[in-house]
């Protein structure tokens, strides 16, 4: 029994070591500087220039027009991140809602003209997605950039999962007490969604914040790029320096992983519920 | 617990309440933005993609002639195509099953050991925000020529590792760096499937079987196979599609002599080939690869209703 | 407080067979009615019909002298207690208390002083600023309770209340139950599969059974006279035995045993015979006394209830159960006795009761009687 249980600790603490170490060895680096990074490597202890180095990433104008700082970046990621979410939120629960608990004519037309969509992931149709954008003129706005994330069913999948879960005397017992269908869901079905709305709003964020291939397509301007947008910039700036900017490319890392992986990490409980209850 | 419901009382059809609302116009209303941004940028770019599959267009925007098949026929006749195709197939393997693998283990693991439980599961769970170019940089800089760990450790057993050049060293740090981003996904479905399953089920395999590894590979896994059939297939739309951004950030637009997927493809044909219309038949004919996968994936979700 | 009439009242899903068919059932002002029938029966879909959470195919249903068809549960004036409770879990008990009332415009003072009420009749006192899941289940059934109580609805409607809770709180908020209603004297309809709760609880009881009415009556004229074989053997434990028996002029064979009635009856051949396991004993040696049919039982085995014994056996092919006092004697085969007053004949098609079949006068009942009878 004792031997077995070592064993899975050097199992678990390499798995760690493997997960985490490029983690802590890309923050660790940051904060040295790039020439030392260059002749030296990557390392492991942390050095003297963090202040420094992410100062200037966060407040350097840098892009072709100097228009564009991390700051600005980071705002722009954390719109897309959180208006994606909230926005995500909204529009499955009320249609979840309508699925679930109404009794309507074109229901099962309307459930799987939305569960369609998770069929074709953007990737697949990304270039006439474009072309859509841009007949409608939103190439370079938030809109762009946030709504046509939102034509996805899984938001609206995990919450129809969750009302169907709901006890339906909930609902008689409300229908008895004389609420209909707007009192119900706001004085019923809302505050009970309540973790479900957080994990949701979790997962979301992570995704939304993540998203790397459509504010790619979608921002030519600059002052819209975000974080996942700035790193594939860095890289074409590089080709050709004599000294990367390591240090700078790593704390631009830091920056772009650590919003996601402090959520994840704080709302650990929430977040695996959302995750794991949602596929069942 | 709908099932049971249905036994005790006739349903009309087990996926709806008993009791609903009837109204004749607010599901519509409650309906309305979903369906709109659906409709708008979900049905309309997909037909668009199907459309422009069967049509040439000019490339200098004077109009499209239909062409049929031709565009179908073209990628498919395309040793390129067919040889990233098979790159494809390789890389989800791989990705899918080292990623599946080691998740599964750590799960084990972490579910054996009752000290320091929590702080691994934060420890293996944290890497799973980090977006694909994110994973991308940071896996490039562990192989980077001057100054990556790997390429130094490689090099010591006189491997001469040149990711971005050799079109096998890119790809073997594809598959690293992809997986490694992967893991912590299918340890949380792994771990909590383990945690899921009832007590009684251990103790009785306990009671009946000595071997603790027969034990798992004879009770516990073929619990856990809804699970592990339910990641394998978000394992492989994973390599197939979110890759992307790992892709794209270590071949940084150079598809050259680099190891890329159908994806890519699409997205290098489409926007910087401007070949819209064979772009858009790859688009169709990856459309029908995930087509494939989800009905498998929602047939198996039926099935396992019974089971449970 | 109103009466309710259910009058031919029909619920057939989608092509299927009818789940209720053509029931009428007339309740008075403040008698508390039982349904009762296992599973599958329509007692649950008959009373989601009154309440109004489910469609009436056709059929009439009035409460208080209005047709109510088509009327919003809300709008029925009745209250509903459910199985699983049905309780807000995000609410606090007295907010779970207040929400219909405060729906309904109810001024705020008088919904204040309502729950208080409730709470004070329920002793729920300490508990009105906790939430649902820091109760315990009688807890939570008595709020259940109270949110019904605090309507003061023309009705309550109760669905399956007690079938969550452990045997002996079952049993000690059945009194709660009946206690609360006797004070409020509110119109009750009940429904439950548990004969017990049905015969303790009913000022008169509705036997269902496939969507059908199989008999109305009060607890203890079900129980002496069953309409059916059906109703027999759901009513009353241990069940009613059940056994071919054959009528030739005034006598009555049931396998090898040979029962003089003492007259010739009107029906002559097949027969199904009921007799009650308490209303056998062991007949006297030598011979029975008066007029009482004897019957050799072969024993298979005993249950030994402490207060009695259950004799489980057979008499030709067909097993019979007789309850015996404590102490009673016991061998392998032994002769029964039956008073052939407490012979219960049914159709041995139909099933139904034939009219000529009697019992002798109920004997006066006492609650200590009906618990035992319950046994």
């Amino acid at each position: 029994m004792h031997r077995t249980r070592i064993l899975d600790h050097a199992v678990l603490i390499l798995g760690a070591l493997f997960l985490v170490l490029p983690v802590v060895v890309a923050f660790m680096t940051s904060s040295h500087e790039a020439a030392a990074i260059h002749s030296r490597g990557l390392m492991l202890s942390p050095g003297g220039h963090f202040v420094e180095t992410y100062e200037k990433v966060l407040t350097r104008q840098g892009g072709f027009t100097g228009q564009v700082t991390g700051a600005r970046m980071m705002m722009n990621s954390f719109i897309l991140g959180i208006g994606f979410a909230a926005g995500k939120i909204v529009l499955s629960m009320l249609a979840a809602y309508a699925i679930v608990y109404f009794r309507f004519r074109f229901a099962t037309l309307a459930f799987w003209v939305i569960f369609t969509t998770l069929l074709l992931p953007l990737e697949v149709r990304i270039m006439p997605s474009y072309e859509v954008m841009s007949s409608l003129g939103l190439i370079n706005s938030y809109t762009g950039l946030i709504v046509p994330l939102l034509a996805s069913a899984t938001g609206t999948f995990y919450f129809r999962q969750f009302f169907k879960s709901v006890p339906e005397e909930l609902l008689e017992a409300a229908r008895i007490d004389g609420a209909g269908p707007f009192k119900f869901f706001i004085d019923v079905l809302v505050p009970l969604s309540k973790t479900m709305i957080a994990a949701i709003f979790i997962i979301m964020f992570v995704y939304g914040w993540n998203q790397y291939l459509w504010p790619m397509l979608m921002t030519t301007d600059e002052r819209f790029f975000t974080l996942m947008r700035g790193i594939k910039q860095i890289l074409q700036v590089w080709i050709g320096s004599q000294i990367p900017d390591y240090n700078e490319a790593f704390a631009l890392a830091v920056l772009a992983m650590l919003p996601p992986v402090l959520v994840v990490v704080i709302f650990q409980s929430w977040f695996i519920k959302g995750l794991t209850e949602s596929d069942k | 617990m709908a099932m049971q419901a249905s036994v005790t009382r006739p349903l009309e059809g087990s996926t709806m309440k008993r009791v609903q609302f009837s109204s004749p116009l607010l599901p519509y209303l409650f309906l309305a933005p979903q369906l709109a941004v659906i409709v708008i940028f979900f049905y309309w770019p997909s037909v668009r993609a199907i459309q422009s599959s069967f049509y040439l267009e000019d490339p200098f925007g004077f109009g499209s002639t239909f062409v049929g098949l031709d565009n179908y026929l073209g990628v498919l006749a395309n040793p390129e195509y067919l040889a990233i195709a098979r790159f494809t197939a390789i890389f989800t393997a791989l990705v899918t099953f080292f990623s599946l693998a080691l998740g599964l283990l750590l799960a084990v693991k972490a579910d054996a050991v009752i000290r320091g439980n929590a702080t691994y599961k934060t420890l293996l769970i944290s890497v799973y925000a980090i977006a694909p170019p994110v994973a991308g940089l940071i896996g490039m800089m562990f192989f980077d020529q001057h100054i990556g760990p790997f390429v130094k450790i490689a090099a010591f057993f006189g491997w001469e590792m040149k990711v971005g050049l050799s079109y096998f060293d890119t790809a073997f740090a594809m598959v690293v760096i992809a997986v490694w981003k992967q893991i912590p996904y299918n340890f949380i479905f792994f771990l909590s499937g383990l945690q899921g399953l009832p007590a009684s089920v251990r103790e009785a395999a306990a009671i009946d079987c000595r071997s603790g590894i027969k034990r798992f590979w004879t009770v516990i896994f073929p619990l856990l196979a809804p699970t592990a059939f339910f990641l394998l297939i978000i394992n492989v739309t994973y390599a197939l599609f979110d890759t992307f951004g790992v892709i794209d950030v270590m071949v940084k637009d150079k598809a050259a002599n680099n190891p890329i997927t159908l994806v890519y493809k699409v997205y290098m044909d489409g926007f910087r080939g401007n070949d819209i219309g064979g772009s858009s038949a790859q688009s169709v004919i990856l459309m029908i690869v995930v087509f494939v996968l989800t009905v498998l994936q929602f047939r198996f979700i039926e099935r396992r209703i019974h089971y449970t | 407080m109103a009466t309710i009439e259910i009058d031919k009242v029909s619920k057939v899903y989608h092509g299927n067979v009818p789940a209720v068919s053509e029931v009428d059932i007339s309740i008075a002002d403040g008698e508390f009615i039982v349904l009762v029938g296992p599973s599958g029966c329509g007692k649950s879909t008959l009373l989601r019909m009154v309440a109004g959470l489910e469609t009436i195919s056709s059929g009439t249903v009035r409460i208080g002298g209005r047709v109510v068809n088509d009327v919003e549960p809300a709008d029925r004036d009745i209250a509903m207690v459910f199985q699983n409770y049905a309780l807000y879990p995000h609410m606090t008990v007295r907010e779970n208390l207040a929400y219909g009332l405060k729906n309904r415009r109810t001024p705020k003072p008088e919904i204040e002083a309502r729950v208080a009420e409730a709470a004070r009749m329920l002793e729920l006192g300490p508990y009105l600023d906790r939430k649902p899941r820091a109760l315990s289940g009688g807890q939570r059934q008595r709020v259940a309770m109270g949110r019904a109580i605090v309507r003061q609805p023309s009705a309550f409607l109760f669905d399956e209340p007690l079938s969550n809770l452990d045997a002996k709180l079952r049993v000690s908020m059945r009194g709660e139950i009946k206690r609360l209603q006797r004070r409020v004297g509110t119109t009750s309809l009940y429904v439950t599969h548990d004969q017990l709760e049905a015969m303790t609880l009913a000022d008169r009881l509705v036997v269902l059974s496939g969507g059908r009415i199989e008999q109305i009556g009060r607890p203890l004229d079900v129980y002496h006279a069953p309409a059916s074989t059906f109703v027999a053997s759901f009513i009353g434990s241990p069940a009613m035995n059940l056994v071919q028996g054959e009528l030739h002029g005034s006598r009555l064979a049931i396998g090898p045993a040979l029962i003089d009635l003492g007259k010739a009856v009107p029906t002559q051949g097949a027969v199904t015979v009921g007799f009650r396991a308490e209303d056998l004993q062991v007949a006297a040696p030598g011979g029975t006394a008066g007029h009482v049919g004897t019957m050799p039982l072969r024993v298979d085995y005993v249950e030994e209830l402490g207060s009695q014994r259950l004799v489980h056996g057979t008499v030709g092919d067909q097993t019979v159960t007789v309850a015996l006092g404590a102490d009673a004697p016991l061998s392998g085969e032994m002769p029964v006795a039956v008073p052939i007053g407490r012979l219960h004949f049914f159709d041995a098609e139909t099933g139904r009761r034939l009219a000529w079949s009697s019992v002798e006068a109920h004997r006066t009942t006492t609650a200590a009687d009906l618990l035992e009878i319950a046994r």
